[in-house]
């Protein structure tokens, strides 16, 4: 059956399915964040919109690049993301404490955003380039521990544990599709199991320790590290099914709500919105993974596939780690809410990965054997 | 396990995977809206109350504090406009910088801040800490600026207690004050913990802390995180305390206060009719405004370590030996035992008892003494040789029923009743047998005879009315009726004109007569050593050493209505409570009078009494430094102050082993005509 209306081929080619629901979803975090704002599109509703704007059309080019380049340039940007990791540790130790970011003058830049994307990257390309046989042996796991783990640790030297599990998150979800032994996945769990606790009591400054124990029981602080997560949840819950209405949630504008334009929006706008935002919300984050799962189970070559996979991936962990903070399933990690917070490297990180869909996505369409 | 490797299987392994990765993103999904809908839906009720209770702040009012008036409706403590700071410390979020803040915008000197920190230090985190009262509006007004600094700071206007007559009415009216933890914990109401609120410590603000208190009003407030006020939501209006109306008359109380001067002394005037106590004053006092403020190191240590105790209210926590003023009870018990007023003795300076001889204070004798002579001349003798006729017993009846070692129904704090000694007391509290020098003390007012001031003036309202007048505090509308004191025949009249001829006949107080036409006045003078001859005349040398000076008398003489009693702490004796005594009835008849007598005096005085306690403060606090010992808090003071007042005051520990040796009373020899 053809369409009843045809648009003219490029713009036919743009993927719509998924631009329309995450503009919405943007529009949608613009509103709140004009909220948050206390009624005013500055300073966070216009930047955002902006910074949609900027990496929409940076997504749109990068739909463009043909496979060729992106395997050639898996390593290379893999490679360069590393190296910046190092500079930002490097500044970090001159200027003395930590660093997480460099200015680049018109931006602040956290390279281990950009570590997301890239891990998944350069994983797509190394087990396309695994033969076959090898998927069972310790050929396919060795090299891949070693290019998430560098950055891994990097990231966990800044400190910023959040990060650190998302770059192994995608790593893990690709090299899961990749293929590898199930069992392994099995071990693997056992030994995080062991690793855990060994982590929470080596591992982690003090900060993010007492933020694990107050997310097991968040009244035993309320004032404290607990306040948070309490004053979240009550933004959420106070919302009820269809919210206090636009411009009138008291959580966030007598600042009860700790960050509501960046790792809080979710409960910024629930209290506004009630449970109906909140399933609109989820709907469209429903679709945009739905699609970008289509997208790689239709693409043709395993390193498409892979990319395509991470990259969602990526995507879903960003929205269901904040999520589940923001009700109170997880502790506080700073991990901002895709597409509706406040921020431009997370804003520029989710963008890469709906290009990368977008641009798995065109391969998919153009006919075999055309590369 | 075989594993069939090829890129197609591989694509299926893919295809398998990413289809249990979508179920693991859509089961994640599915997960978040149902915990969503629980925390929205099912939950909704509880948020919503903690949303609201984030967002509403219920702050209480204090109430308006009841006035208390005096006799005529004037206030003795009222309330007034006041810019005043308050701490929460549980809101604090650096106290040193808090501190040094507060310290900088209130321009306060060390000892305040040294005061401030200790004030916090000793709160529990939930008590209000008041800072700082009384503020002018430049410094409230830059510290409202600073207040985003400043958390746990809380600057507002409320209403401060002003006291008009200040150290007047300082020991009757007592102060008020923040409450402290001991009574939050005894009370645990929200309003005790409301910044601004003050309870009464003392006195009269203490006894009638419920009915002045009132209710208070409450303001619903929107506010921010930060505790920033956003709105206001609704306010419900104070109810103002009931206001409390004393006997006391407030121009009166505060002439007397004035009237003593430098000395330490109190006065009491109460009205013969009704029993309305007229004037409680004690001096020397503290203000009790300051100490409303919060009381500070430099001026609790001035005060407490004054000789004079200023810390003590001397009308009821004053014990001292009567001396002659009890020998208008002395002689009425006489007659009433059926001695005639006619029965006389002679003196010849002393009185042979058994083997020891017992002086007068005359030691050259008045000669022919009947019982008009004993009483205004005060002759020692006659009341030796009757005493030993009719016995102590008589004598200590005569002491209870006029009033004397009573304590009194009134609303106050604490009230010492003393000793009217009689031989069965002694044994009962030393063991030992009651001996003829015994009563001979006795009879001059020492031993083992305590009163306090309250006592001396009902026992003088007694005597000038001879019905069983009873005091009270309280303006209540009714008139008491007091029943007869069911004296024989004439008595009264015989010991009244023996007191009349004290001041307008050839008695002890020539002077004391009132500088006011066809008004007369009875008395009686009273000298009490405190320490033996050897030590001290009792009139110069150390001030702790010499004899405390009394008065008790009543105007007008033919229709007695005002009875008073003045007593001078160590005034070197009689003369020093007289004039005074004089000089207050005298306001009663014509203030104006009494007026100028008194400018006359704080001119040499240097100032009124309140004058004089604020210079002292500000030399005390300048010669002090800062190394002061801090104040305690208002609950530990009035025990402190009882404490010290029942120590410095008890009866002898052991029991007095020798009869008094009477000094020449220094009233007589100042007339001059009777030496």
């Amino acid at each position: 059956m053809r369409r009843a209306v045809t648009l003219p081929a490029p713009l036919a080619q743009i993927p719509w399915q998924v631009i329309l629901p995450i503009a919405l979803l943007v529009a949608f975090g613009g509103a709140v964040l004009y909220s948050a704002a206390g009624g005013s599109m500055s300073p966070y509703a216009s930047s955002h919109l902006l910074r949609f704007a900027v990496t929409l059309t940076m997504a749109l080019v990068m739909s463009f690049f043909p496979l060729d380049l992106a395997k050639m340039a898996a390593v290379p940007i893999y490679a360069a993301v590393v190296l910046l990791l190092m500079l930002v540790e490097a500044l970090g130790a001159i200027g003395g404490g930590s660093q997480r970011w460099l200015n680049l003058g018109f931006m602040v830049l956290q390279p281990s955003e950009l570590m997301k994307p890239a891990i998944v990257l350069v994983l797509a390309w190394f087990y396309h380039g695994l033969p076959v046989g090898l998927i069972g042996t310790w050929r396919a796991v060795v090299p891949a521990a070693g290019l998430i783990g560098l950055p891994m640790l990097l990231v966990l030297l800044q400190p910023d544990l959040g990060t650190a599990l998302a770059i192994a998150f995608g790593g893990a979800v690709v090299m899961y599709m990749a293929g590898l032994p199930g069992k392994w996945f099995a071990g693997g769990a056992l030994a995080a199991m062991v690793a855990i606790p060994v982590a929470y009591f080596f591992g982690l400054k003090d900060y993010q320790r007492r933020r694990v124990t107050t997310f097991l029981d968040p009244e035993s602080d309320p004032l404290g590290a607990g306040y948070h997560i309490t004053q979240s949840k009550i933004a959420i819950g106070s919302g009820g099914l269809f919210g206090k209405g636009f411009g009138n949630g008291s959580q966030s504008s007598l600042d009860y709500l700790p960050e509501p334009h960046t790792d809080f929006v979710f409960a910024t706008m629930a209290e506004e919105w009630g449970l109906i935002g909140g399933l609109f919300v989820l709907l469209i984050f429903g679709l945009v993974l739905r699609w970008g799962l289509t997208v790689a189970r239709d693409a043709e070559d395993r390193f498409s596939r892979l990319l395509a996979g991470g990259m969602v991936a990526t995507i879903f962990f960003y929205a269901a780690v904040n999520l589940m903070m923001v009700m109170g399933m997880a502790p506080v990690v700073g991990i901002p809410l895709p597409f509706m917070s406040h921020g431009g490297s997370s804003m520029l990180t989710n963008m890469i990965c709906v290009g990368t869909l977008m641009m798995v996505s065109r391969w998919n369409k153009q006919p075999r054997g055309n590369f | 396990m075989e594993q069939r490797l090829s890129s197609n299987s591989l694509k299926e392994t893919f295809d398998r995977r990413s289809f249990v990765v979508g179920a693991v993103q859509g089961g994640v999904g599915l997960l978040l809206a149902a915990r969503m809908g629980y925390i929205a839906v099912a939950e909704n009720e509880k948020y919503e109350m903690e949303a609201e209770s984030n967002r509403v702040n219920l702050s209480l009012i204090p109430p308006r504090r009841g006035w208390i008036l005096d006799r005529n409706g004037s206030p003795l403590a009222s309330n007034r406009s006041d810019f005043r700071v308050d701490i929460i410390p549980e809101r604090l979020h650096d106290r040193e910088a808090t501190v040094d803040l507060l310290s900088k915008v209130l321009a306060f000197d060390d000892l305040e801040r040294k005061d401030l920190v200790e004030r916090i230090e000793n709160a529990s985190s939930y008590q209000v800490v008041p800072v700082a009262s009384g503020l002018d509006f430049e410094k409230y007004a830059a510290l409202t600026v600073r207040l985003p600094e400043l958390p746990g700071v809380l600057p507002q206007q409320s209403y401060a207690r002003y006291y008009p007559t200040g150290s007047s009415v300082g020991h009757l009216i007592g102060y008020v004050g923040a409450p402290s933890r001991e009574e939050y914990e005894e009370e645990p109401q929200p309003l005790l913990l409301t910044p601004g609120f003050k309870m009464g410590k003392d006195g009269i603000e203490k006894q009638f802390e419920q009915e002045l208190r009132g209710v208070p009003g409450a303001r619903r407030v929107e506010v921010t995180a930060t505790g920033r006020r956003v709105r206001d939501l609704e306010t419900r209006e104070d109810i103002p305390g009931d206001p409390i109306r004393l006997t006391i008359d407030g121009p009166l109380q505060d002439y007397a206060a004035r009237r003593i001067g430098l000395e330490s002394g109190s006065v009491v005037v109460i009205d013969c009719l009704t029993g309305d106590l007229m004037c409680m004053a004690s001096m020397p006092s503290f203000d009790p405004n300051s100490f409303s403020d919060g009381i500070g190191r430099v001026e609790y240590s001035m005060l407490s370590e004054n000789d004079r105790v200023p810390l003590r209210n001397k009308v009821l926590q004053g014990l001292y030996p009567p001396g002659s003023t009890v020998k208008p009870m002395v002689a009425m018990a006489f007659l009433e035992a059926g001695l005639s007023p006619d029965a006389s003795v002679n003196c010849s300076g002393g009185l042979r008892v058994g083997n020891r001889v017992f002086h007068c204070w005359n030691r050259r004798g008045h000669g022919s003494v009947d019982m008009a002579k004993g009483i205004y001349q005060s002759c020692d003798v006659y009341f030796y040789y009757f005493a030993q006729q009719l016995g102590m017993n008589v004598i200590s009846d005569m002491a209870r029923r006029c009033g004397l070692g009573q304590e009194f129904p009134l609303p106050v704090t604490s009230q010492f009743y003393g000793t009217v000694p009689d031989p069965e007391w002694k044994l009962k509290k030393y063991g030992r047998e009651w001996q003829a020098f015994d009563t001979v003390n006795a009879t001059i007012g020492q031993g083992y005879m305590l009163f306090n001031p309250l006592q001396l003036a009902v026992y003088s309202a007694r005597i000038a009315t001879g019905r069983t007048v009873m005091p009270r505090l309280i303006l209540d509308g009714k008139t008491p009726k007091f029943g007869s004191m069911n004296f024989h025949g004439d008595h009264v009249q015989v010991i009244q004109n023996a007191m009349s001829d004290v001041i307008n006949g050839p008695g002890t107080a020539g002077r004391a007569r009132l500088p006011v036409d066809d008004i007369l006045m009875a008395g009686k003078t009273g000298t009490a050593q405190v320490v033996s001859l050897s030590l001290s005349n009792g009139k110069a040398g150390p001030w702790k050493y010499r004899d405390h000076g009394l008065f008790i008398c009543f105007a007008p003489f033919n229709n007695p209505r005002y009875a008073c009693a003045v007593v001078i702490e160590h005034g070197g004796g009689s003369g020093s409570a007289y004039p005074i005594a004089r000089d207050v009835m005298t306001f009663l008849f014509d203030p104006a009078k009494a007026l100028d007598a008194l400018h006359g005096f704080e001119k040499q005085w240097g100032g009124t009494a309140q004058k004089r306690l604020e210079q002292s403060y500000a030399a005390y606090a300048a010669a002090a430094g800062v190394d002061l010992p801090p104040a305690p808090a208002p609950i530990q003071l009035a025990e402190k102050v009882d404490a010290e007042a029942r120590a410095a005051i008890s009866e002898p520990a052991t029991p007095v082993t020798d009869a008094l040796t009477p000094r020449e009373d220094p009233v007589a020899s100042a007339n001059g005509n009777l030496t």
